[in-house]
C-alpha cells in the first residue's frame, strides 16, 4: 500500500498540515487526544475535505484540490473501523455484516462472507439483534463489517480505546489476523505504545496537527520510555506454564521466570515494565524477588535523562531503565554482565 | 349522544382531511428536515424561520394569505384556474389549510430524530460504499422513525382542531367543507344545541385519545424491534 498525503485543513482554531509518503503494510499512527488523529482519519476517507492539497492512495488520485478532483466516500474503498463499534442498531447482526459486502462491485468481492464469519468466530452471533453483543463481540463484527466491503485500505481509529484491558488483548489477534490472512493494509490510529508494538511496523507520529516524526515502533516506545507512566513496556508472549508453589513458571531465555498472574495453559501475552527491572553489577546473595536473570548489555540508550539499558538473556531482550547517576555509579558499558532482579508480581498478564 | 347525518359528515370530512394533510406533508417534512439536519447551504436560516413561521402566526393570518394565494385573483389560483382547477371552497383547501399550519410541528419532530442519529453511523453508512441517497434510505430513514411517527401523530392531531384558517379558505358549507370544530362553532352560537355540541366535543376526545394512544403503542413496537 502506497498513500501520499499532502493536505492542509483547519478547523476552528486546529489546523492541520500533513505532508507524507506513507508505503507499508501495518502503519501507526500515533499521538495524543487532540493531536489531529481523527481529523486525518476523516481526510483520508473522503468524509471530510481538505481545503487543499493532494491525496493519493496506490498512486490512484482521491483528492486534489489542484485539478478539482474529490472521490467520494463511497468510491474510495476505504473502510473504517471505528472506536465505538457504530453498528447500525436497527439491523440484524448478518446484515450489518454484509452492508459492504453487498454494495462492493461483483469483481471486487475477493473477500467471502463464510471465510469471514468463520475466522471472527461470528456464526453464533448472526441472528442476534446488535444490542444484544457485548463490547468485545460488536468490535470484532464492526471489524467483519469493514472487512466484507472488501476495502483497499482499512482505517482503525482507536478500534480498542472503548474497550477494557482483558477484551483489548483478546481482539488483537484478530485485528491481525484479518488483515494478514486478507491481505488488507491497514493504517492503526492509537495513543498507546503497547497497541502500536503489537499492531505495527511502521509508525508516524502525530502532534499538533502536524507529523512530528517518522519511527518504528520499537523506537517509539524507547523514546517515550522517561514520559510515558510505566516506562517502556517489554512484551513476552509465553506459553505452557508449569505450577510451582503457587506461582506459574514459564521457560524464557534459557531461564525459567516465575510469576504470580499467569495462565493454567496456553500462550499468554505478559507486559513488564522497564522500571520493575532492578539491576545489580555482581551476584546477589539472597533476594526477595522471584527471577534473578544474568544477561549481557547489548546496547545502551538515553531517553530525557534516564538510561535504557538493552540486555541480552539466552538471545532474547529485556529493556530495564535507570537514572544517569546509577548508570554511573554501576559502571554499566555495552558487553558487561549483570543481575536482573524481577519481582513475579512485576509480570501483568495482558491476555 | 346526538348525531345528525351532517355530523357524521362533519367527523369523516375531519378525518380525511387532517389523514391527506399528513399523507400529503410527511415526504416534504422528511426532506426538509433532512436538509436542515444534514447539509450546510446559504440561507438555511432562511429556510429554518419560514417553516417555522406557521407556528407563531395567527391561523386566521395564514388563512388570509392562502386566500390571496390561491383565490381567483391569486397569482397561483390564477394558473389553477386555468387548468381548471378550483381549490378556494373545497375540502382541498382544508387540506391545505391543515397541512400548513401543522407542518412545523412534522418538521421539529423529525428533526429532532434526526439528530439523536450519530453522525459515524452515517460516516459508516458512507465508508462500506452507500452513495448519500442509499445511506438516506436503508440508514437515516429507518433511524428517524420515530421522530416521523412522533411528528405524524402530532400533525394529525392538530390538523384535526384547524379552525381559523381553515373557515377562511375553505368556508363552513355543512357536508362539503364543515370538519368537527367548524361544526361545534355553528352550534354553540344557538343557546338550543348545547347537547349537540357536547357530542361532537365528546368525539373529538375520542379520535384525539385513540391518536395518542396508537402512538404510544407504535412507539412501543418499535422499541421492542429495535432490542430484539
Amino acid at each position: 500500500m502506497k498513500l501520499t498525503l499532502d493536505i492542509e485543513k483547519k478547523l476552528g482554531n486546529f489546523s492541520l498540515r500533513v505532508k507524507a509518503n506513507i508505503s507499508g503494510e501495518r502503519i501507526g499512527i500515533f499521538g495524543e487526544s487532540g493531536s489531529g488523529k481523527s481529523t486525518l482519519v476523516h481526510l483520508i476517507s473522503g468524509l471530510l475535505q481538505p481545503d487543499k492539497g493532494e491525496i493519493a492512495l496506490d498512486d490512484e488520485c482521491m483528492f486534489s484540490s489542484h485539478k478539482k478532483i474529490n472521490i467520494a466516500p463511497e468510491e474510495r474503498r476505504i473502510a473504517i473501523v471505528f472506536q465505538q463499534a457504530m453498528l447500525f442498531p436497527h439491523l440484524s447482526v448478518k446484515a450489518n455484516l454484509l452492508y459492504g459486502y453487498k454494495r462492493c462491485r461483483p469483481e471486487n468481492r475477493g473477500i467471502k462472507p463464510e471465510a469471514l464469519i468463520e475466522l471472527l468466530k461470528l456464526q453464533p452471533l448472526l441472528q442476534r439483534g446488535v444490542e444484544n453483543l457485548s463490547g468485545g463481540e460488536k468490535q470484532r463484527v464492526a471489524l467483519g463489517r469493514a472487512v466484507l466491503a472488501n476495502p483497499r485500505l482499512l482505517l482503525m481509529d482507536e478500534p480498542l480505546s472503548a474497550l477494557d484491558d482483558t477484551l483489548r488483548f483478546q481482539i488483537i489477534p484478530y485485528l491481525r489476523s484479518v488483515s494478514e490472512e486478507f491481505r488488507i493494509p491497514y493504517l492503526f490510529i492509537s495513543h498507546s505504545l503497547t497497541e502500536m508494538q503489537l499492531m505495527t511496523d511502521r509508525i508516524l507520529a502525530v502532534n499538533n496537527g502536524q507529523i512530528s516524526e517518522e519511527t518504528t515502533p520499537e523506537q517509539l516506545a524507547r523514546n517515550w520510555m522517561a514520559h510515558s507512566q510505566k516506562g517502556y513496556l517489554n512484551l513476552l508472549r509465553l506459553a505452557s506454564p508449569a505450577h510451582e508453589h503457587g506461582l506459574f513458571s514459564y521457560q524464557w531465555g534459557g531461564n525459567t521466570l516465575l510469576i504470580s498472574d499467569g495462565e493454567s495453559a496456553g500462550e499468554s501475552l505478559f507486559e513488564l515494565s522497564s522500571r520493575e527491572i532492578i539491576l545489580f553489577k555482581k551476584h546477589p546473595e539472597a533476594i526477595s524477588a522471584r527471577n534473578l536473570l544474568e544477561c549481557r548489555v547489548a546496547e545502551m540508550f538515553e531517553s530525557d535523562g534516564r538510561v535504557g539499558i538493552v540486555l541480552s538473556v539466552g538471545g532474547q531482550q529485556l529493556v530495564a531503565e535507570i537514572v544517569r547517576h546509577a548508570a554511573d555509579e554501576l559502571t554499566i558499558t555495552t558487553g558487561s554482565t549483570l543481575f536482573a532482579a524481577i519481582k513475579a508480581s512485576s509480570f501483568r498478564k495482558l491476555g | 349522544m346526538l348525531l345528525i347525518p351532517e355530523d357524521i359528515a362533519a367527523i369523516g370530512l375531519s378525518l380525511k382531511v387532517a389523514l391527506t394533510a399528513t399523507l400529503l406533508a410527511l415526504p416534504l417534512g422528511f426532506a426538509i428536515a433532512w436538509l436542515i439536519v444534514f447539509r450546510t447551504f446559504r440561507g438555511k436560516v432562511v429556510l429554518e424561520v419560514l417553516v417555522n413561521l406557521p407556528l407563531t402566526l395567527p391561523p386566521v393570518v395564514i388563512g388570509y394569505f392562502l386566500l390571496l394565494l390561491l383565490g381567483k385573483n391569486g397569482w397561483l389560483g390564477k394558473v389553477l384556474a386555468e387548468t381548471g382547477i378550483q381549490l378556494i371552497f373545497t375540502w382541498k383547501a382544508a387540506v391545505i389549510a391543515s397541512a400548513t399550519v401543522g407542518f412545523p410541528l412534522l418538521v421539529r419532530s423529525i428533526r429532532l430524530g434526526m439528530e439523536s442519529i450519530d453522525r459515524q453511523l452515517i460516516d459508516a453508512s458512507r465508508s462500506l460504499g452507500a452513495p448519500w441517497y442509499d445511506t438516506l434510505f436503508t440508514i437515516t430513514l429507518p433511524l428517524s422513525l420515530r421522530g416521523i411517527l412522533a411528528g405524524s401523530s402530532l400533525m394529525f392531531a392538530r390538523s384535526l382542531g384547524e379552525f381559523g384558517a381553515t373557515i377562511i379558505v375553505a368556508g363552513n358549507i355543512p357536508g362539503i367543507t364543515q370538519t368537527i370544530p367548524l361544526a361545534i362553532y355553528d352550534y354553540a352560537s344557538s343557546p338550543s344545541s348545547t347537547a349537540m355540541a357536547l357530542s361532537l366535543c365528546l368525539v373529538s376526545v375520542v379520535i384525539s385519545v385513540t391518536v395518542l394512544f396508537l402512538h404510544e403503542l407504535l412507539i412501543k413496537k418499535l422499541d421492542r424491534r429495535s432490542s430484539l
